[in-house]
């Protein structure tokens, strides 16, 4: 057990180590600053007075602990009573009891507590419209992008389009539609896939892809993370995210992972200067599921 | 005397003497655990002062500028004020490195401590009559300091949180019927608007820190009220409660506390790298980097959004997206049961007694092997969240990861909870201890449904 003696020395210690820390983190501030030293030397600082604070209440106070007697927690049955009785707001019947005092302090006819109730309502449903300025209505810009403003050349982001001689064989590469290479939700992974690597597109998608290239929507089906990834060998596209994997050879259906739909497809041609074009909208709604989504997996 | 004057001054003005006395005088016990929450009030002490500092260099807003600070790699790079003004403070910002770090830091450190201190209560049966209130003040508590968390670290808009918030969007887009509606009035539109930062600065600097504010004061002053909980021993019954005097020796230890708690945070802020925003870049919505994870406190929906099984509900033109169910329906389910559990418990011992004897947890078999069987699942969520990393760390099939956590999900909390109910009843035997409501796992359904006398 350490003395008061010695705790109060050590108090002391610690106390004067917390100046010198301080002084330390001025001279360190005024001469330019360093994250390292500050850390340590405000720590100091604080440690200093933390410790000199916990040695002095556990060593040089009043040892021994104490009880406290625990009251009842509930009022006195009295004291509930008149409570209730001095809340209550006690109807009045028009023509009753005239002339006879009513307890409480609170009377009220119940049609007009019924008015007051319905206005205050009111107040209270008036009040919540401002909230609709906060966003516009959800609507067209879920289910359509840019692309459904009609042919368009597909370029990247800094705005050169694409021919189909820039895409080796195993190349990823991402697309806007000209004129908005910034737009969050039409971004578009343009990918070659290899000779042997057969397609199978799904029904009315046939004219979709133009020599081994085919474009689905790069937002992942499951929340939305750019599907960044992609394995070649297997044709198969993987959201680092939650590693939702989505098979190119198949409309990108997930074969794997939380992503319960496939991604979009873009149906691609090529126009009369070559350059890579998109013929229309992808094949459904881009990105997470919603509500109203309405269309099929 | 000084001091006297001062008092009588005050009081002269105010009467406050003898009520000044009896909270003096009030007592607290002085067991290790009580002093968890104190380690979360302290944490959130230093995220207030800290964060004050920080509104004085972080600019809410989504306009688009070119980097000119300080750090060669991202000069001229086109970036939201938002992102710039936080390199500024990492970067130009005398101890602005340092004010950032320690905030990051005290946040984690205060949910860490939130949930240990709800651990603590929960395994000493510290929630049950008349502390019921109490709890779901500190459940509430709890779910503002993760959601806080989530708003400060993704007003940043770093690549990193982006990419969180981008998910976050898509979870409330999921929400059915309302969905739509609720994430375009909270983002202005459509992902990612251009509204997002500034509401979330508002939420997290003023709303949310208030409501914190209000709770804390109620959470505490319940806590005089009702006195603190003390384990059994000599001299402790049901009827007092021992420990030390708030004044002199509880406030010193306490205040004591406050500064190592501080000096910690500071240590940690100012030697341990944490959230190097510099290395992420500025948030693109068309990038991500592999191994992205959340913060820790939100590690557990992470890892339900991976090990969810790609099930979607599709009928008549509509649709309950993927989504939904690990990143709605689960938080829901977990901070609804979180709420209920003393009422639920309550319902199943028949237990409506007033206890002011905290328990040890090895008295409780049935509580706490559910409550560790819980604990479990979540850490299993919790671990799933970084499967990828795992799985490239020990060079595994990132299939085969997933499939292992979801098994486990399901199989690895009932066997926790089994070893841990064969625990306490072997630990309760030895040490002599009475074990609680006798009430078999077998017998809750019914309990719950039909109640217990």
């Amino acid at each position: 057990m350490t003395s008061p003696r010695r705790a109060e020395q050590v108090a002391v210690l610690c106390f004067l180590l917390a100046i010198l820390a301080a002084v330390g983190l001025a001279v360190v501030y005024w001469r330019g600053g360093q994250p390292q030293w500050e850390g340590v030397l405000l720590s100091l600082t604080l440690g200093g007075i933390g410790s000199g604070a916990v040695l002095w209440g556990k060593h040089l106070l009043p040892p021994g602990e104490v009880s406290e007697e625990r009251k009842p927690l509930a009022s006195s049955s009295e004291d509930r009573k008149k409570f209730v009785e001095e809340l209550a707001v006690t109807p009045v019947q028009v023509g009753e009891q005239a002339g006879q005092p009513q307890p409480g302090p609170l009377r009220a006819r119940r049609g007009l507590l019924l008015a007051a109730s319905g206005a205050i309502t009111a107040l209270g449903a008036a009040l919540l419209f401002p909230i609709r300025s906060l966003g516009p209505r959800p609507g067209g810009g879920l289910t359509r992008t840019r692309y459904a403003d009609g042919v368009r050349r597909v370029v990247q982001q800094d705005g050169t389009p694409m021919r189909l001689a820039d895409l080796e064989a195993d190349s990823v590469v991402t697309v806007w539609p000209e004129g908005h290479p910034d737009d969050a939700d039409s971004a578009a992974l343009l990918i070659r896939l290899r000779d042997e690597q057969d397609l199978q597109p799904r029904e009315g998608r046939e004219d979709w892809s133009v020599e081994g290239v085919v474009a689905y929507s790069k937002l992942c089906t499951h929340v939305g993370c750019p599907v960044g990834l992609y394995q070649a060998e297997s044709a198969l596209l993987l959201c680092p995210c939650h590693q939702s994997t989505f098979d190119v050879l198949d409309g990108a259906r997930p074969v794997f992972g939380p992503a319960a739909r496939s991604l979009p497809q873009l149906p691609l041609d090529v126009d009369d200067e070559g350059y890579i074009v998109a013929r229309g909208d992808f094949s459904s709604p881009v990105g997470p599921g919603f509500w109203d989504r309405g269309t099929e997996a | 005397m000084l001091t006297r004057r001062i008092a009588e001054w005050l009081d002269d003005r105010l009467g406050a003497a003898s009520f000044a006395r009896t909270a003096l005088a009030k007592v607290f016990p002085t067991n290790w655990s009580f002093l968890l929450g104190e380690i979360a009030l302290y944490s959130f002490l230093v995220l207030v002062l800290t964060g004050i500092y920080l509104t004085f260099f972080y600019v809410p807003s989504a306009e688009e500028v070119h980097y000119a600070g300080s750090y060669g790699p991202l000069q001229g790079v086109e970036m939201s004020q938002a992102y710039h003004s936080a390199l500024d403070i990492t970067f130009d910002v005398r101890a602005g490195l340092v004010m950032r770090q320690m905030h990051h830091w005290a946040a984690l450190v205060f949910c860490a401590s939130i949930l240990v201190h709800m651990g603590r209560v929960f395994f000493t049966g510290a929630f049950r009559r008349p502390r019921e209130i109490n709890w779901m003040v500190g459940v509430t508590l709890f779910l503002l300091a993760i959601l806080n968390g989530f708003a400060g670290y993704s007003i940043v808009d770093d690549q990193l949180s982006g990419t969180g918030l981008r998910i976050g969007y898509s979870v409330a887009l999921s929400i059915p019927v309302v969905g739509t509606w609720l994430t375009s009035l909270l983002f202005g539109g459509e992902f990612p608007g251009s509204d997002i930062l500034q509401r979330l600065y508002v939420l997290h600097i003023l709303l949310v820190p208030v409501v914190i504010g209000v709770l804390l004061t109620i959470h505490l002053g319940l806590l005089v009220r009702q006195k603190h909980t003390h384990f059994s021993g000599p001299g402790r019954t049901e009827g007092n409660v021992v420990g030390v005097k708030l004044w002199p020796v509880f406030a010193v230890k306490s205040t004591g506390l406050f500064f190592l708690v501080a000096a910690v945070l500071a240590l940690l802020g100012g030697t341990f790298q944490i959230n190097p925003i510099w290395l992420y870049g500025p948030f693109d919505p068309s990038q991500v980097s592999a191994a992205s994870q959340p913060d820790w406190y939100m590690g557990w929906l992470e890892g339900a959004l991976r090990l969810m099984p790609s099930w979607e509900v599709r009928a008549f033109g509509y649709e309950i997206p993927n989504p939904f169910f690990p990143g709605v329906l689960l938080p829901g389910l977990t901070f609804g049961l979180l709420y209920a559990w003393p009422l639920l418990e309550s319902r199943v011992t028949g237990d409506r007694g007033e206890h002011h004897l905290a328990e040890r947890p090895r008295q409780r078999p049935v509580r706490t092997a559910l409550g560790v069987a819980a604990l479990t699942f979540y850490l299993v969520l919790f671990l799933a969240g970084g499967e990828d990393v795992i799985a490239e760390s020990f060079s595994l099939s990132v299939n085969a990861v997933l499939r292992t956590f979801q098994v486990s999900a399901v199989v690895a909390p009932p066997v926790a909870g089994l070893i841990t109910y064969r625990l306490c009843t072997e630990l309760a035997a030895r040490d002599g201890l009475s074990t609680g409501s006798k009430v078999t796992v077998r017998e809750i359904p019914r309990r719950l449904l039909r109640g217990t006398p």
